[in-house]
């Protein structure tokens, strides 16, 4: 019995010696960095930082893909760009899509479901956003800074970065607002695991984000201090102006009198345009540009992806087209309905410089959506410089052209349409000067005043700020989005066009977010 | 000691023993015997003949019979064979012997490795079943997996690929899990291998030759495999190889030599055929990209491919047998059907289990090694043959893109989105690689003394591969002329680590007529991958810009720690308990849910020991069995999904502020409460055998439970740094059926015929799939298809079996043509979307079964293996994408060919989602039919055994697709799987 109490003994022993060992069942990722380690630096702060701009730039960690940020589609198109490019273009006059991708169709067809992948991966993608940002807006909370020993003059650009980082939620947020109207809503206050943000409505989201909007002017930079690629009190500002644009839309309220406010605002601030239209979404549009207020940066080499502005431009070129015009490779797939040619006096340019368009063997009728030669192609983005130069990617895939999220041009059809929808504080006249400043840049002779009307106006923004993103908003504030009154090639799926249904004016909250979180309505009719 | 002196001082004890015993044999005589089968006078091969109270010994030849010198008449000869009663007689006089030996009674102390030692055959109470080197597949095998194919109820082989050297898909029972690994343990000679790939080595376990192997054993059920809890849910797969035997050095050299052809292709378009249709539908422009030749691109790119397989293996006993050994080496040199493709494996295994101490400390020492080279033939060649305009030649008149024909832009530059020729790819490529992989352990098993019946037992392994090499592409190569080629080395290291330790202490206990079995130990195991991160490299050796890695390797890993106790009580020989229980702890998650508990219980009665049955001869062997188990499941891709972290952006994603450019840190979604998914499973079970076990089988059922399904599931937006997160969330259900039944219908001097069969039905189900339940869900999309970007046809839909076909359903004309975009309105709403979807069918079978016959007369056998699984169905990506006059006429700017469908369907464009595409893909394949003659003693001590072979020889299956047998279930250009013709020879001396 003796020796069998040594056996046990022993046996214990040597429980006890593994027991040791339990703590090699703590093991850490390799090349990663613990969230305590992030935030000792203003520099850590600034990486996360461009990780919340890059995160509307890019589609994930690895350049160009690889390591995605928004799982369930498609990395290539789960970008912010390209997504809200189709859902604010391809669902309207101004573009149309040569592919079959899953529900990317449904934009012409305008019969979108909760389960279109498109729709789903813009939703997840702007959720994403503020999810990242109430990250940083935690992290940066000034106790905690001072907490971990950063003070003085790194103290104060962090309270910056925070501000700039609000600035990018609330825009986000705008995008949830205009498309998807009553999303989950989460701040900085809710934890990091699998719990039921509530659900907002228009209302309280509008609130929302003006009062953030509001609450950062003093923490921004002022207007054009910024590096460039971050936002300051201009770009708070433009956001504003857009939201109260647009503000009988989502609150059934005019805010015409604030939209011309802070669109004043920013065109007095110092910007002004650049003196060729046609160099605005170039290579190097990021260089001597004085109209661009917030943009979103890309480089052909170090800030890669297969969205963006690599998407607007590889994707607009296909057919017969010169490749070397747009200084990439062509995918063939988006075009425009004659819609927007006829806005001009002629395709090629004269008397509108701003009409840039492919003509050669594509047709100006769409008899096949699925023809890239039906439609005309539009050669807006060009990777190529002012000087005749190509972009930096030697393998002539990816871009570097910036995409303007604001510029001074939209400002001034702003506060002109404000004007000429009752807005106080502004006048016709200046709304004029503005307005042929836009036409003097393209060439087109100045408009006497008492010329314009508020159609004159959508009119103009579509010459202007064509392919930018803002169509599906504008027809809607327009009341021409689903009407059957306002119609183009392939409207609702039918060749002549067609009206459809209001509920329409909405995108739907994506199915699988719906199940998923049972505090959440779908719209109705969805 | 150091180890030098300690050699060297066995060394000249060998030497000395050596002379001693052959001073004894000078004394003594030779004696001869021939060994058969007391049942039917058959050779008894193998059979161990010592010489008791010493460690001399030898084995009986092929043909039973040995050859042995003892030192005097009073010698006792111990003559012993598996499944065979020990017989032991005295030499005396006679000098020449016939010695019958009997079948063990009802194979009573057979005795079956299970995890952490071996346990009796007769108190066996889980699902376990063995597969021994007899009864393998025969023929041209180079990966271990398919000697068992088809053999075992219960267990799918499916060979991904007909790649040289690609593994297969090895599901027992079908599966516990969604996004964890459903793949089974492997332990290899107590070894739990790692079974994740390595770079440049298409399946782990090809770096293992099938011949040293000896048997498999394969724990199905919790009960059976619970003693490997942490990661037995998908069930175990034993391999123990061969191993030393004392006696006489024997040899055994065997030579294969086989062909493969491509015996399938896809049916595509003829060029006459392309013609004629861009003729009709093409526009002018398309009209004029048509070329004159007519080129068969499938027949470009394959080839009959030729092989060989050389195995000498030695088995035997050094210093006067005290050391048993078996050294083997083996070669294989095989060319993969797709042209440029090459497979060469060497390997070599050492066994030598000698014991000390009058045997009370045996130790086991195996040792495998291999080396792979690869040459990759670009696989892409195969999806490309199919779709390239056959109107267009192989070559072109330039230098250009290596010569070959390619589609090319107005500015001469390859086409950005056309297919690329088929032959160019081949050519252009080199991918070659070197894996290195060695198992092994160390195990002493000692005998305590004072306590009898107790032992301890240490076992220490490893099993380390390396992979490493280089992908190269020609500058000149269309595919990557952009970028200007690739040149790319590659270089991975897998480290496994194991110590197991455990107690075991068995004993019969008379006067209650009871026999106990008890296990207690502990184990650790630590896995480490290594891998070097390496720029991305033109052909000329420049760095693509901003591709410098961030880190220059990484060296991820996960261990666990485990605690586990066996109890195995017998009474009376006819009631048998079985209790396992195991702790394990995992590095996957966070303190708070690392360990997880793992019992089981299971009772087996032998029903014809019992007074009523004793009696009735018929029934040899009558056993029910019930057991009760739960496993854990932690093998998914995740090793720290529980750690918040953040990650560094790479060189070419980053961010420009101002004219600066800043990598980015993104934080990781992370789930805090990740826990240990757990499978609970009831099995029951009836092994029955009448008239000597001429006829013997199992029925089997069981109801498996899987909780806190370890699932990518979409979570509530906002609430985490993803929309899709990595979590316990679901449960799964499986219910099954097997039978098992083994007949020997003739049983004579000269003929023996076997039939063995085994049939499986099992139905998984999904039944909780999301953190809040939501019917209204219509389920995960997995399985994606080519064709688009990011399109799925697969769900994971609650209620429905795992990766159910999710699909529009397609409407019929009169002469039952499908019409075009015309689907089933389902939920009569007016609208066709995607509300009308519905799930028809799975890729998985709901009934497979293995049919094996072998028939010995005199000395030629005849064999085969039959497979086949009903109720699965595939989706036929080649006709989806390539079957539509879209893929031949494309608004893209080239031609392309299309399968041979578009002409039933005529359709203009895709319609991926109807279920026209989605067939039955129910088959029957003949795997294998063998054929060996026994060619007796060719020479002095030389025996000879001729073999042939047909692999693959056919399939019968509805469905028209190359292969019905897809792994997954969607049908897109595989690598097809040959037909095999082998001539073998096999020498022992």
């Amino acid at each position: 019995m003796k020796r069998i109490s040594v056996y046990i003994s022993s046996l214990l022993l040597g429980v006890v010696l593994l027991t040791g060992c339990h703590k090699q069942l703590d093991r850490t990722e390799p090349n990663t960095l613990p969230s305590g380690n992030v935030y000792t630096s203003e520099a850590g702060y600034l990486q996360v930082l461009a990780k919340v701009y890059g995160s509307m730039a890019l589609t994930g960690n690895q350049g160009p893909a690889g390591n995605g940020d928004v799982a369930g589609i498609d990395e290539g198109t789960s970008d912010f760009l390209r997504l809200f490019w189709k859902a604010q273009e391809l669902s309207t006059d101004e573009a149309v899509v040569a592919w079959n991708d899953p529900g990317i169709q449904d934009f012409h067809n305008m019969n979108w479901s909760s389960s279109n992948p498109m729709t789903k991966g813009l939703y997840y993608r702007c959720t994403y956003i503020v999810t990242l940002c109430n990250e940083f807006i935690r992290e940066s909370e000034p106790g905690k800074v001072s907490g971990r020993g950063i003070t003085g003059t790194a103290a104060d650009n962090i309270k910056r970065m925070r501000a700039e980082t609000r600035f990018v939620r609330a825009f986000a947020y705008w995008v949830l607002l205009d498309l998807y109207g009553k999303p989950g809503f989460t701040t900085e206050n809710d934890p990091i695991g699998k719990f039921n943000p509530k659900q907002t409505n228009r209302a309280e989201l509008f609130t929302y984000i003006e009062g953030e909007l509001k609450a950062i002017e003093a923490d921004l930079s002022n207007a054009r201090t910024a590096d460039y690629g971050r936002a300051d009190k201009a770009a708070a500002w433009s956001l504003l102006a857009r939201l109260y644009l647009n503000a009988k839309v989502y609150i059934d309220t005019d805010k015409y009198t604030e939209a011309i406010t802070y669109s004043k605002r920013v065109i007095d601030a110092g910007y002004g345009l650049l003196s060729d239209y046609r160099w605005l979404c170039m290579a190097d549009n990021n260089v001597s540009n004085p109209e661009f207020i917030w943009t979103l940066n890309y480089d052909g080499v170090k800030s890669k992806n297969w969205g963006g502005t690599t998407f607007l431009v590889n994707a607009s070129v296909g057919g017969d087209m010169d490749r070397t015009v747009s200084g990439l490779t062509g995918w063939g797939g988006i075009r425009t309905t004659r819609r927007l040619p006829d806005l001009f006096p002629d395709v090629n340019g004269n008397g509108d410089k701003r009409a840039q368009f492919a003509t050669g063997t594509q047709n100006i009728e769409i008899n096949n959506v699925s023809e890239f030669k039906d439609g005309l192609a539009v050669i807006k983005f060009r990777n190529r410089t002012r000087s005749g130069g190509f972009g930096v990617d030697p393998e002539k895939t990816f871009s570097d052209i910036d995409f303007p999220v604001f510029r001074l041009a939209e400002m001034y059809l702003i506060y002109a349409e404000a004007v000429k929808r009752g807005g106080t504080g502004g006048a016709d006249a200046q709304a004029l000067i503005y307005l042929n400043a836009l036409r003097s840049r393209a060439q087109v002779t100045a408009a006497p005043l008492g010329f314009y009307t508020v159609d004159y106006i959508i009119d103009e923004r579509a010459r202007e700020l064509h392919w930018e993103g803002f169509r599906r908003t504008d027809l809607i504030r327009f009341n021409r989005f689903v009407e059957d009154t306002y119609l183009w090639p392939w409207k609702g799926g039918v060749k002549s066009g067609t009206g459809v249904s209001a509920v329409r004016k909405l995108y739907p909250i994506p199915d699988s977010e719906i199940a998923a979180n049972p505090n959440l309505v779908q719209h109705t009719g969805y | 000691m150091t180890l030098h002196r300690l050699l060297a001082r066995a060394g000249a004890m060998a030497l000395m023993l050596m002379v001693l015993a052959m001073n004894v044999f000078a004394q003594g005589k030779t004696v001869t015997g021939k060994v058969t089968d007391s049942k039917d006078g058959t050779p008894v091969a193998n059979a161990s003949v010592t010489i008791k109270g010493t460690s001399r010994g030898t084995t009986t030849d092929a043909g039973g019979n040995f050859r042995i010198a003892v030192d005097n008449n009073n010698a006792v000869l111990v003559i012993s064979s598996v499944g065979f009663t020990e017989y032991e007689l005295t030499v005396g006089a006679q000098t020449d012997f016939a010695i019958t030996l009997a079948a063990a009674q009802g194979t009573l102390n057979e005795v079956v490795v299970v995890g952490y030692g071996t346990q009796r055959k007769r108190d066996l109470s889980g699902a376990v079943a063995t597969v021994s080197s007899k009864d393998f597949v025969k023929g041209a095998i180079q990966t271990p997996e398919q000697l068992i194919a088809g053999k075992v109820a219960g267990v799918q082989i499916t060979p991904n690929s007909g790649a040289p050297g690609s593994g297969s898909r090895i599901r027992i029972r079908g599966g516990a899990s969604l996004n964890a690994s459903n793949d089974p343990l492997i332990v290899i000679d107590g070894v739990p291998v790692d079974n994740g790939g390595i770079s440049g080595a298409t399946n782990p376990l090809n770096l293992i030759n099938p011949n040293d192997i000896e048997t498999f054993t394969i724990l199905k059920d919790p009960s059976a495999a619970a003693i490997y809890g942490s990661r037995a849910s998908n069930g175990v797969i034993l391999i123990t190889t061969k191993k030393g035997k004392k006696g006489k050095t024997r040899f055994n050299f065997s030579a294969q030599g086989f062909v493969q052809t491509p015996h399938k292709l896809v049916d595509v378009l003829t060029a006459d055929e392309v013609r004629s249709i861009v003729n009709v539908k093409g526009t002018p422009a398309q009209v004029a990209l048509l070329g004159k030749e007519s080129t068969d691109w499938q027949d470009q790119i394959f080839r009959n491919a030729f092989a060989q397989d050389f195995n000498l293996s030695a088995t035997g006993a050094f210093a006067n047998g005290k050391w048993p050994f078996r050294i083997s080496g083996g070669y294989l040199n095989q060319d993969g059907i797709l042209k440029t493709g090459n497979f060469q494996r060497m390997t070599g295994a050492l066994n030598l289990s000698p014991g000390f101490f009058n045997n009370k400390l045996k130790v086991d020492l195996n040792l495998k090694g291999s080396r792979t080279t690869n040459f990759f033939a670009n696989e892409g060649a195969i999806g490309n043959a199919v779709t390239f305009d056959p109107t267009k030649p192989v070559n072109s008149n330039s230098a250009r893109y290596g010569g070959y024909w390619e589609w090319t832009d107005p500015d001469g530059l390859p086409t950005q989105l056309s297919n690329r020729n088929p032959v160019g790819l081949l050519y252009n490529r080199d991918n070659t690689s070197e894996v290195y992989r060695s198992i092994g352990n160390i195990q002493f098993d000692y005998q305590l003394p004072f306590v009898k019946g107790l032992r301890a037992n240490l076992n220490l392994g490893y099993d380390v591969s390396k992979g490493s090499g280089t992908n190269i592409v020609s500058d000149s190569a269309a595919d990557t002329y952009r970028r200007k080629g690739i040149y790319n080395p590659y270089h991975q290291e897998r480290t496994n680590k194991l110590m197991d330790f455990y107690f075991n202490y068995a004993s019969n206990i008379r006067a209650v007529n009871s026999r106990i079995d008890v296990t207690a130990g502990t184990g650790y195991q630590d896995f480490e991958f290594y891998s070097f991160n390496n720029p991305d490299r033109r052909y000329n050796g420049d760095i693509v810009p901003e591709s410098e890695p961030n880190f220059i390797s990484q060296a991820p890993g996960y261990t666990l720690i485990s605690y586990y106790g066996r109890l195995v009580y017998s009474l009376a020989n006819k009631y048998t308990l079985t209790a396992n229980a195991r702790t394990d702890g995992s590095s996957r998650f966070s303190k708070s849910t690392r360990w997880g508990f793992f019992p089981s219980v299971a009772v087996a009665w032998q029903i014809n020991e019992e007074n009523f049955l004793k009696d009735v001869k018929v029934i040899s062997n009558l056993k029910f069995r019930v057991g009760y188990g739960v496993t854990g499941q932690q093998d998914f891709p995740e090793l720290y999904g529980y750690i918040p972290v953040y990650e560094l952006a790479n060189n070419q994603a980053q961010y420009q502020f101002g004219n600066s450019f800043v990598n980015m840190l993104r934080p990781s979604a992370y789930d805090a409460t990740l826990r240990w998914e757990t499978t609970t499973n009831i099995n029951a079970a009836i092994d029955f055998g009448f008239v000597d076990n001429r006829i013997s089988g199992t029925v089997e059922g069981f109801v498996r439970k899987t909780k806190d399904l370890l699932s990518v599931v979409p979570i509530p937006a906002g609430s985490n740094f993803t929309n899709q997160l990595f979590t316990n969330v679901g449960n799964i259900e499986s219910k099954g059926l097997e039978v098992t039944i083994n007949a020997v219908p003739v049983k004579s001097k000269n003929i023996e015929w076997e039939i063995g069969a085994n049939f499986t039905y099992v139905v998984p189900e999904i039944t909780k799939l999301l953190v809040n339940e939501d019917p209204n869900f219509t389920g995960l999309a997995v399985g994606g298809i080519s064709g688009g970007t990011g399109n799925t046809i697969q769900r994971h839909i609650v209620g429905e079996r795992p990766a159910s076909f999710y699909v529009y359903k397609q409407i019929y004309d009169a002469n039952n043509k499908p019409i075009e975009g015309l689907y089933e309105d389902l939920n009569r709403d007016g609208i066709i979307n995607e509300k009308d979807l519905y799930i028809y069918q799975s890729p998985e079978a709901r009934y497979f079964l293995g049919v094996s016959s072998n028939i010995t007369i005199d000395r030629f056998t005849a064999g085969f293996v039959m497979r086949g699984s009903i109720g699965n169905y595939a989706y036929s990506n080649v006709n989806a994408n390539m079957g539509v006059l879209r893929q031949i006429v494309n608004p893209l700017g080239f031609l392309a060919n299309g399968s041979k469908d578009y002409l039933n369907t005529g359709f203009v464009n895709n319609q991926y989602f109807s279920d026209y595409y989605v067939q039955n893909a129910s088959f029957l394949r003949m795997d294998n039919i063998n054929f060996g003659y026994d060619a007796g003693e060719v020479a002095k001590n030389v025996r000879l055994r001729i073999t042939a072979n047909i692999q693959n020889v056919f399939v019968l299956s509805k469905y028209k697709g190359v292969d019905a047998e897809i792994v997954g279930g969607i049908d897109n250009t595989i690598y097809p799987r040959p037909r095999t013709y082998v001539l073998g020879l096999n020498f022992d001396f």
